[in-house]
């Protein structure tokens, strides 16, 4: 098991004959993801690397391929128009990759994915990997490994840290999932550590937070009310200062509220251990993994 | 992005939100001017994208275009919260009533925009949620249907209960402030206060807005709006490469891929007694000439006294960074030591590129954060 997204799922890439699209496309191919489709507006016929077709709109390469995930890695101004294509053609799993979309676009993308029923990961993310399985995104293969271990992070070379830290552990990942650095985004913590809670392969739950927001407050409460694996956290930008946006687009300290003290102080209130440094991060998980 | 309050001012006037006259002098010759031409008393106001610039001594009245010159004497080249002053508004003084608050912020947690109104207005709305947040009202926007017009009137009589006409008037500035909103590209919007003169009417005194840097693209009048001088030179350079660069106040000045890796190691840096100099994110897909650029922006700042490299390869090729470093230090005298911590992708070829130029390079963290912290003290 894994979640959201195992070798069953049928991925197209929207997006896929551009830059970073036809780079990843190849990437997730090499590991084993099954992608049976592209689509690139113009481009339909075309076949990419040989043998994925690639179609004009996300509706035929659900028709005709059974395609049931989408990456999207498209610019920035046709992101959010792509994530309501692809949840209006009945995609179930939307991971979009792409950074830079306006928010107000992505308060009614997101409004919009939520009314047809469909899950979106991100945007500005790395998406996500279940470990031997799929690969939906840019999380590099080779630092991830099969295990119990579920990983849940707004960032995306710190989670690689964290990840690469764990499988030099010998504790490998169930899925590893990038959910984004910005201020409105589809899948939450909260949803990511119900999804391993009922994941049978998760033994142990890894949550990279960072300043900004109150994604790790509501997670650090809800962790205490209702999970029963057990939960480790990171909180990054404890030397951020107030009023500057630190890279991405949520992580903003403003006036008290979102700063790393405080989701730092949440976790623990709520009785979930708090790694000081990502490399003390293994040796928790392990006695969390043993408790 | 930040705009001026002179700037917003001129966003709400296009929507039709009452804003009085008022313009903008760069020296104390232009206030007196304005000041004479306006013909009343004024008040001057520093425009600086910093809040709490009434307690900074950055909002004085004057009486006449003499003491609107002597205010703006003070007032330009004032530093506040680290900005130097560069201009002031000068606006006529209003008889003021009653000072409300009304804003619209994207709320995150909601995926909705908020749009909140107070009665407490003229002070910092932070303070008013704190001391008494039954004062602030609020809307909250489906985004499928916009802010609908029952929605700014309910907020309206909140405000203003019992007085119809005051209510008409915020109702329909409360739907032009959500106008401007959407129109601007705006992730925050405020106007506090929107007073009630003497007469009854409603006007927006102060104008602030935070431009969305994702809509710049899309929304050049906007983006036009930004104010260089406001800025720090090195981010704004480093902007311009695609590079996010934030200053900060110690000396082990920081490169990394990643804007979440590169808080975790400035973290770091403060963990082991050290205190990081910057932030900066050198992107994905980092070229050898972005290396360049972060490198001439990290020596650029005299307090450095040890630079710190943190790559973890993923999209970002070690290589590349590797031959930018090499490079870099061919164009830059490095006056202090570089500590290189890379991982992951091409990590052996860039091993090589930096041994060959008599670099060394190290695969811990924790270890380079250490001894960069360490080189510091020297």
């Amino acid at each position: 098991m894994a979640i959201y997204a195992d070798s069953n799922t049928r991925v197209v890439i929207q997006g896929i004959t551009g830059r970073d699209g036809s780079f990843h496309t190849h990437h997730m191919m090499e590991y084993g993801t099954n992608v049976v489709a592209g689509v690139t507006p113009g481009k339909g016929g075309q076949k990419f690397e040989g043998k994925v077709p690639v179609f004009d709109t996300v509706e035929e390469a659900v028709r005709k391929e059974g395609a049931d995930a989408s990456v999207i890695y498209v610019p920035a101004a046709f992101a959010a128009s792509a994530i309501c294509e692809a949840a209006d053609s009945g995609i179930e799993l939307i991971v979009c990759i792409s950074e830079g979309i306006p928010v107000l676009d992505m308060l009614r993308a997101a409004r919009y994915v939520t009314d047809r029923g469909a899950r979106l990961i991100g945007p500005n993310c790395p998406g996500m990997i279940s470990p031997g399985k799929a690969k939906l995104g840019i999380i590099p293969g080779q630092i991830v490994e099969e295990g119990p271990v579920g990983v849940v992070s707004r960032s995306g070379t710190l989670t690689y840290e964290v990840v690469w830290a764990l499988t030099s552990a010998g504790m490998g990942q169930s899925s590893c999932i990038g959910i984004g650095g910005d201020p409105v985004i589809g899948t939450d913590f909260v949803d990511c550590l119900d999804a391993f809670e009922g994941d049978p392969q998760t033994e142990a739950i890894v949550l990279i937070g960072e300043i900004g927001g109150t994604d790790e407050q509501n997670a650090a409460r809800h962790i205490k009310e209702k999970l029963s694996k057990p939960v480790v956290g990171f909180v990054a930008g404890q030397t951020a200062p107030p009023g500057r946006r630190m890279g991405h687009a949520g992580a903003i300290i403003s006036g008290s509220s979102g700063t790393a003290e405080e989701k730092i102080a949440a976790f623990r209130a709520n009785g979930v251990e708090v790694a000081e440094r990502p490399v003390d991060m293994p040796e928790i998980v392990r006695r969390a993994l043993n408790g | 992005m930040n705009i001026h309050e002179y700037q917003a001012r001129e966003v709400f006037r296009q929507h039709g939100i009452p804003v009085p006259p008022g313009e903008v002098a760069t020296t104390p010759e232009g206030a007196e001017k304005i000041a004479a031409e306006l013909g009343t008393g004024v008040v001057v106001k520093a425009q600086v994208h910093a809040g709490g610039r009434g307690k900074a001594g950055g909002v004085k009245l004057a009486a006449t275009p003499g003491e609107a010159r002597a205010a703006a004497e003070k007032i330009l080249g004032m530093q506040i919260k680290g900005l130097t002053v560069t201009k002031v508004l000068v606006s006529p003084a209003e008889e003021i009533e009653h000072e409300a608050y009304v804003g619209a912020i994207v709320d995150r947690s909601n995926g909705a925009v908020v749009l909140m109104a107070s009665p407490e207005g003229g002070i910092d709305i932070e303070e008013v949620a704190a001391k008494t947040p039954e004062l602030i009202y609020k809307e909250s926007v489906d985004p499928r249907y916009g802010l609908l017009s029952h929605q700014a009137s309910r907020l309206a009589y909140k405000l203003y209960a019992g007085d119809a006409s005051r209510a008409r008037q915020a109702s329909d500035i409360i739907q032009k402030l959500y106008a401007s909103m959407l129109d601007a590209g705006a992730s925050l919007i405020e106007i506090n206060p929107l007073i009630t003169t003497k007469s009854g009417e409603l006007k927006a005194i102060d104008a602030k807005m935070n431009i969305d840097d994702n809509e710049l693209f899309r929304r050049s009048e906007i983006a036009e709006l930004r104010d260089v001088e406001a800025e720090a030179p090195e981010e704004v350079k480093a902007r311009a490469q695609g590079l996010t660069y934030i200053k900060l106040d110690g000396n082990v000045g920081c490169c990394v891929n990643g804007a979440g890796l590169a808080m975790a190691t400035m973290d770091l840096v403060k963990y082991y007694g050290g205190e990081p100099a910057n932030f900066l994110d050198i992107g994905g897909s980092s070229s050898p000439e972005k290396v360049v650029t972060a490198l001439q922006i990290i020596t650029s700042d005299p307090a450095v006294k040890s630079i710190l490299f943190n790559i973890f390869g993923g999209i970002t090729r070690c290589d590349d960074v590797a031959s930018g470093i090499v490079e870099a230090t061919k164009e830059i005298e490095l006056s202090v030591p570089i500590t290189i911590r890379l991982t992951g992708t091409n990590e052996d070829e860039a091993v090589k590129i930096l041994e060959a130029a008599g670099f060394s390079a190290m695969t811990e963290m924790d270890e380079a954060v250490q001894k960069a912290v360490e080189l510091a003290k020297n």
